[in-house]
């Protein structure tokens, strides 16, 4: 605690010293408030002298400019005036964007990247009991069920020699490229617990989602789209909403639902009638009486107030112009699957109207967007939750994503931004082994259970390994013998790809220095290239 | 600001140091630690998780003064009081030895930090329990020097703090913003012209406090401060999860607040109703009907899912929500493990759990509407007097019979027919005469039992064949079974609620429901309890759920007092006394005015005994509420948060609120108070993103498309956009303080959202019908619709080239207006006309001045 004696305030607009007594008590202000403020306040007023400076452009601009600012600094003034301000990561890192895919149900890692000759082999005979002691199922009934092999070949591909189904070629044409993460689990065995552990770390509600965390902790490098994009296709996930709002952070770090059709952003366009240069001079007219208010009250949040009018604006031009593809050669539409017909005969769960060009579109719409400065694009495609029918629906999904996400791959890295540019494909757990079996029968059918204890995710670029397979599972599948990892050490270590230390990046909430990773989260040096 | 007077500023901020607290207790004149302000947080932050309640590392426990300076594992002692210099905890904390300093991560201890634990323990290491589980006692008001600014206690205890830093308090806000600022947070509704004309031209002295007293009486504040504690309550239309089925009975908790709060129920009612309504003696429907507080959690039907797994969770929430709505206090950490800073062991989390763990959902019976139930008592009566009616004339008519065919005339005669046909079927042939008959054999059989002794089955047999023989009789029997299908249903339906069911509670471990542990029963807090104990209405058994409520709403208590009028203050103010509204703990913000809590906290829970607009008047009727909001850059220098409360704040309105205002000043607003939610236009493709697309948004029709925002149906998993994007709580877990954020997507909504776009329609109908003149004084009018004060003339001209040049364009591009008018057409105004207005007056509805509280 610091003492003093009598000092004085100058009051600046009578420029008269005002003598204050010296204070017994420690400052419920801090240092960093204070210059900030002060920073503030000076260009208050010399704004107001100026006159002609527009002060909501000053003050956003200068909101821009203040890249300096560490991701766990003292942010709330400047939040006052853009919280999607960019700002240094806690330490320099390879990935400025991600992109999230997310497959919501959870696919069979059996089927697609955990190949399991024994489990084939034991097509048909029931798992040792001992195994089962203390599992719970959501489906299955325990007494009668069957190890269910896969029926898809897994084949070896480039030079790393990566094991995939048969199910994607496609990424088996960028195997090089993928991190394959055979070892991952969770908690979680419900699909809305399961997805809000994936997207929050944690599977409460009300947390922050991934995306959250990173415009949060980094701001967005875009000046006219939203920081945090999610894109859906086929049907809606469980969680729905739930799973890209920022909880207890501001909306200002809520995922932005985009539609790949249409209006892309609700309310991005001026009602029908209202032409552009009508709704520019009623902008004017609105931030020159805001700007008078602002004069007479001097309340920053009217300067952000103007500031949001004026990307709004912006991206009212932008967000059209990003979902408008006729700029892309045929050949990006074509290696995207951009006019794929669906396939006839197959359908099922994930299928939703034109979900193979929709899925396609999200795609390439999301190199759009990191070329445009979005920090967290999620892709949301549900459901692959396949209790039954397998072979009819697993290739339906597998046909609809598997192109569209090698092109994307490709193409980021033929434009020189996978590096810079994290892709992950994930979802809320795996699914099992056995057979469902909800009939209580004792026969093999086509469908699997939700599997927790150990499933498979792809990750590609951001300075992760390429063409390695890491961690795996036992001879059937069922549990992890290798280099388990937990929901939250994936998040430690996405965050870590960013420059971001997930122990640091905390936000104060009733109390608690809440984290994306909870309690937990280990950063995994081996994925690290 | 000149470049010297700013350095001047910083200087001098840098150095001193000042807290408002010290302020208003200016006779501790000498330097001091205060161990519950300085040095708590100080061991929270940075030693008890390894040296507290979870793990005493070295044997070290920070947390309670004996262990503290007990000997280590070392044979060093960590705190000798009156002896810094021999104190293993100074000496580790300021070494520069790597190996030795603590904390040993990177977050070391600043300088002064370091100087603040010197001298507590040169004080003697004083504990003292944290400030927020004191005691609340009434505080006397400060004297202060400009005693004609004070309109009532609070103004003291604010005004000895600005005079304390040499600073004056704001002049009192202009009448009109006065009266806007009144109406936006007593009922979240703008004046109207005509209400703020009353107002300005009343020269009574009391016109504000008979203002206040006015909008206390709307049923329009029981909306408002209602929806404030939907926050708390986490009030949804759907159960939450994959699933999220509706609850379409779920308002009727929300009509149950919005009427208490109307009622001004005192709050230790308000709070012993919603939280054991079911316990009180002879219980009333709305007392159980109150208990749906805590049925607001969410229900998760997802297929697989074990039902106990969610049951735990749902109590796991009701514990916790409970503990930080009227406590102010985070439990959830102690739900896995003893908590690492406030003083909250997991077992005690478990305890606290068993006042919930014995209660479960419950199925409540009652009246649709109040309506149904009078046309139900009517038609039940009419049915019972016809009823009535009936049963006389058949008794009559069977009595008559039974005069007629004497039983035993029925046997023989059966018995003779039997011998003449060899048959045993009656003989209704030429039914001539009764007489003539032949019953059969089961009545015969019946009738052959003695009447006294016949069964009740026997005697409707017999009496069928009676009714048989007389087509009259028959006629009124089936009249009769008619009418008995007609008898009106009592126009009941269920909704959930709590009630008590007896269940054993056992500690989870890591609080997974799959490891319980030992068992433990129902008890409150220690460290709350050691000075405000428990009261248990039975010896025999733990404490329930009414003991618990009673025990929270005691005017004793410490933290709900404090808590509470803390959340109405925030409301008031836009920043609590204590910032952290949601946190009283330890880590929470120390009040800024903590005398002022004191002091509110007292009168709230005795003199006002617990009424909500007592407690809001006072603070209305206050000169530090009704101080202009005008920022003072001289003052913002040193006080930037306005703590000191040196003006009063502005703040944008809640998300329900900015819908509200816009419909209310275009004229569409329904006032109707209550009822079912609805479902205002909402743009395609949004409720798609739920799962399974299970839902399908049906617009309301008529007036339900303007209700106020607080009635829109909300959806978990997929609420109403624009209501999230102004920051309305996801509604998952209770919220005591909104976000108040400011984005892009908001400018989008108010300028482009189809709701508000009818609004500037309609607002533009209302205007052009309502005022007559040239366009200016349309402007104007307009203006002061939205703003309550009168425009300036540049505001005018402002808007005026923007309809001017807007008029231009539609009279060239009727198409464009047309499409503009058509929802809501001025037959007497031309259409380029309407178009110009719609689009001048949108940009009105998006003036800042009108979305803040100012």
């Amino acid at each position: 605690m610091q003492r003093c004696g009598p000092y004085h305030l100058v009051n600046v607009f009578t420029n008269k010293r005002i003598k204050v007594a010296p204070m017994k008590y420690r400052s419920p202000i801090s240092t960093e408030q204070i210059t900030e403020s002060t920073r503030r306040s000076f260009l208050t007023t010399s704004a107001s002298g100026i006159g002609a400076i527009a002060v909501g452009d000053l003050l956003y601009r200068d909101g821009l400019l203040q890249s300096a600012q560490s991701a766990s600094g003292e942010r709330q003034q400047s939040d006052l005036i853009n919280p999607l301000t960019p700002r240094q990561p806690h330490f320099s890192a390879h990935s400025k964007a991600c992109i999230f895919i997310f497959m919501a149900g959870a696919p069979s890692q059996i089927d697609l990247f955990d190949p399991k000759p024994v489990l084939n082999e034991r097509h048909g005979q029931p798992l040792p009991e001992s195994m089962l002691k203390n599992i719970r199922f959501a489906f299955i009934k325990k007494e009668n069920a069957l190890l269910q092999g896969s029926p898809y070949q897994f084949r070896r591909h480039g030079e790393c020699g990566m094991e995939l189904s048969e199910l994607l070629p496609h990424l088996g044409g960028v195997a090089d490229d993928l991190l394959l993460v055979r070892s991952l689990h969770t908690e979680q065995f419900n699909h809305h617990p399961g997805q809000l552990m994936m997207q929050c770390g944690r599977s409460t509600f009300g947390l922050p989602s991934m995306g959250s965390w990173l415009t949060y902790g980094l701001g967005s490098e875009s000046q006219n789209l939203p920081g945090y994009v999610v894109l859906t296709s086929g049907r809606g996930s469980s969680g729905g909403a739930t799973l890209w709002q920022s909880g207890y952070l501001s909306s200002s770090y809520s995922g932005v639902p985009f539609r790949n059709q249409g209006e892309p952003v609700l309310n991005l366009m001026t009602p029908g009638g209202i032409p552009d240069k009508l709704q520019r001079q009623g902008l004017d007219v609105l931030r020159a009486i805001n700007q008078r208010q602002y004069d007479q009250v001097h309340d920053p949040d009217i300067a952000a107030r103007i500031a949001s009018y004026e990307l709004a604006f912006r991206m009212q031009t932008a967000a059209p112009e990003l979902i408008n593809l006729t700029g892309e050669t045929k050949a990006t539409q074509e290696a995207y699957g951009l006019n794929r017909p669906e396939p006839e005969g197959i359908g099922g769960r994930g299928k939703q109207n034109n979900t193979y060009q929709s899925f396609a579109r999200n795609c390439l719409l999301a190199r759009r967007m990191v070329e445009r400065g979005v920090r967290f694009i999620n892709i949301i495609y549900a459901s692959w939750d396949h209790h039954s029918n397998i072979p009819e629906e697993l290739p339906y999904n597998t046909g609809c994503v598997d192109q569209p996400i090698a092109a994307l791959i490709k193409d980021l890295k033929q434009r020189g931004l996978l590096d810079s540019t994290m892709v992950v494909w994930g979802s809320e757990f795996g699914r099992t082994p056995l057979g469902e079996n909800r009939s209580g029968n004792r026969s093999v059918g086509t469908g699997r259970d939700h599997h927790p204890h150990a499933f498979s995710m792809l990750m590609a670029g951001g300075g992760l390994q390429r063409g390695k397979t890491y961690g795996a599972t036992d001879e059937i599948g069922w549990n992890i013998i290798e280099k388990p990892v937990h929901v939250n050490d994936l998040h430690a270590t996405i965050l870590n790809q960013f420059g971001l230390d997930h122990l640091k990046l905390t936000y104060r909430f009733q109390g608690r220095d809440f984290r994306l990773t909870d309690v937990g989260g280990h950063v995994i040096p081996e994925w690290i290239s | 600001m000149n470049r010297t007077a700013l350095i001047v500023f910083l200087c001098c901020s840098c150095i001193h140091s000042f807290c408002i607290a010290g302020a208003e207790k200016n006779q501790r004149s000498t330097q001091q630690v205060s161990f519950s302000r300085d040095i708590q947080p100080l061991l929270a932050k940075h030693c008890l998780i390894c040296h507290g309640p979870n793990k005493a590392e070295g044997g070290l426990r920070l947390d309670v003064p004996e262990k503290s300076t007990a000997k280590l594992d070392s044979g060093e002692r960590a705190i000798i009081p009156g002896h810094p210099e021999r104190s293993e905890l100074l000496r580790r904390v300021s070494t520069a030895d790597e190996s030795e300093q603590m904390p040993p991560d990177d977050t070391s201890l600043t300088k002064s930090e370091v100087k603040l634990l010197r001298q507590w323990i040169q004080d003697g290491a004083p504990y003292e329990k944290h400030w927020s589980y004191r005691p609340v006692n009434a505080p006397v008001p400060p004297e202060v020097k400009q005693e004609s600014w004070i309109r009532n206690p609070i103004d003291r205890f604010v005004l000895a703090g600005l005079e304390k830093m040499q600073l004056t308090p704001s002049p009192e806000a202009a009448r009109p913003t006065l009266i806007k600022r009144l109406y936006y947070d007593l009922i979240g509704l703008p004046p109207s012209p005509d209400e703020v004309d009353a107002f300005l031209n009343n020269s009574r002295p009391d016109a504000y406090e008979r203002l206040v007293d006015h909008l206390l009486k709307s049923e329009h504040f029981g909306e408002r401060w209602g929806r404030h504690w939907l926050d708390q309550a986490r009030y949804a239309d759907s159960d939450g999860y994959e699933k999220d089925n509706p609850r379409p009975e779920a308002w009727r908790y929300r009509d149950w607040v919005i009427e208490a709060i109307n009622n001004d129920m005192p709050f230790d009612q308000f709070t012993i109703e919603q939280l054991a309504g079911d316990l009180l003696p002879e219980a009333t429907t709305t007392q159980k009907l109150a208990t749906a507080f805590h049925r607001q959690t969410l229900t998760n039907s997802e297929g697989g899912t074990d039902p106990e797994e969610f049951r735990v969770e749902a109590t796991f929430d009701r514990a916790e929500t409970t503990a930080a709505v009227w406590m102010g206090l985070t439990m959830t950490c102690a739900r896995c493990h003893s908590h690492k800073y406030d003083q909250i062991s997991h077992r005690e989390y478990f305890q606290f759990y068993s006042f919930f763990n014995n209660s479960s959902e419950a199925k409540l019976s009652i009246p649709q509407s109040e309506t149904a139930m009078e046309q139900y008592h009517q038609a039940k009566q009419t049915y019972e007097s016809n009823l009535e009616q009936l049963q006389v004339r058949f008794s009559v008519k069977l009595a008559e019979l039974q005069t007629v065919l004497k039983d035993q005339d029925i046997i023989n005669r059966s018995i003779q027919k039997k011998t003449e046909n060899g048959s045993q079927q009656a003989d209704r042939a030429g039914s001539g005469s009764l007489k003539q008959t032949a019953a059969p054999e089961n009545v015969i059989q019946a009738l052959l039992v003695n009447a006294a002794k016949r069964s009740g089955k026997q005697k409707t047999i017999i009496q069928d064949y009676l009714i048989s023989l007389d087509p009259e009789a028959a006629a009124l029997s089936k009249e009769l079974i008619e009418l008995k299908k007609s008898r009106p249903q009592p126009p009941l339906v269920d909704i959930q609620v709590m009630a008590k069911e007896d269940r054993e509670t056992r500690i989870l471990n890591r609080g997974d429901f799959l490891q319980p542990g030992e068992p433990v029963q129902s008890d409150v807090l220690a460290v709350i309890l050691q000075s405000h104990p428990l009261p248990q209405r039975s010896r025999e058994k733990p404490a329930d759920r009414l003991d618990l409520a009673r025990w929270l709403v005691d005017p004793n208590h410490p933290l709900t007092p404090r808590v509470k009028v803390n959340h109405v203050w925030d409301h008031l103010f836009g920043r609590g006394l204590v910032s952290t509204v949601n946190d009283f703990g330890v880590r929470g913000e120390i009040p800024t005015h903590p005398l002022l809590l004191d002091w509110l906290a007292w009168s709230f829970s005795h003199d006002m005994r617990g009424s909500r607009k007592q407690l809001i008047k006072q603070i209305v009727l206050s000169a530090t509420y009704r101080q202009s909001s005008r920022v003072r850059p001289e003052i913002a220098v040193i006080d930037p948060e306005n703590k000191l409360l040196s003006r009063q704040n502005r703040f944008r309105v809640e998300a329900e609120i900015i819908r509200d205002l816009c419909l209310a000043v275009s004229g569409l607003l329904s006032e109707k108070v209550g009822g079912p939610s609805v479902f205002p236009p909402l743009p395609s493709g949004v409720t798609e993103l739920s799962y399974n697309n299970n839902f399908k948004w049906r617009t309301s029709q008529g007036e339900s498309r303007y209700r106020r925002g607080m009635y829109t149906f909300f959806k978990r998993t997929s609420p109403y956009p624009t209501l999230m994007s102004f920051d309305c709580p996801d509604s998952n877990t209770t919220r005591l303080k909104r976000e108040n954020s400011n984005t892009p997507i908001q400018a989008l909504v108010t300028l482009n959202n189809a709701v508000f776009l009818e609004a500037a329609q309609a607002m533009a109908k209302r205007v052009l019908n309502e005022k007559q003149g040239t366009d200016a004084e349309r402007l104007a009018y307009a203006l002061r619709l939205s703003l309550t004060r009168q425009s300036e003339k540049e505001e005018v001209t402002h808007f005026l080239q923007l309809l001017n040049t807007a008029r231009e364009y539609y009279q060239a591009h009727p198409q464009d207006a047309d499409q503009l008018v058509k929802q809501h057409p001025v037959p007497t105004v031309d259409g380029a006309e309407l178009a110009a207005w719609i689009t001048t007056l949108r940009m009105v509805l998006n003036l800042d001045e009108f979305l803040v509280r100012s």
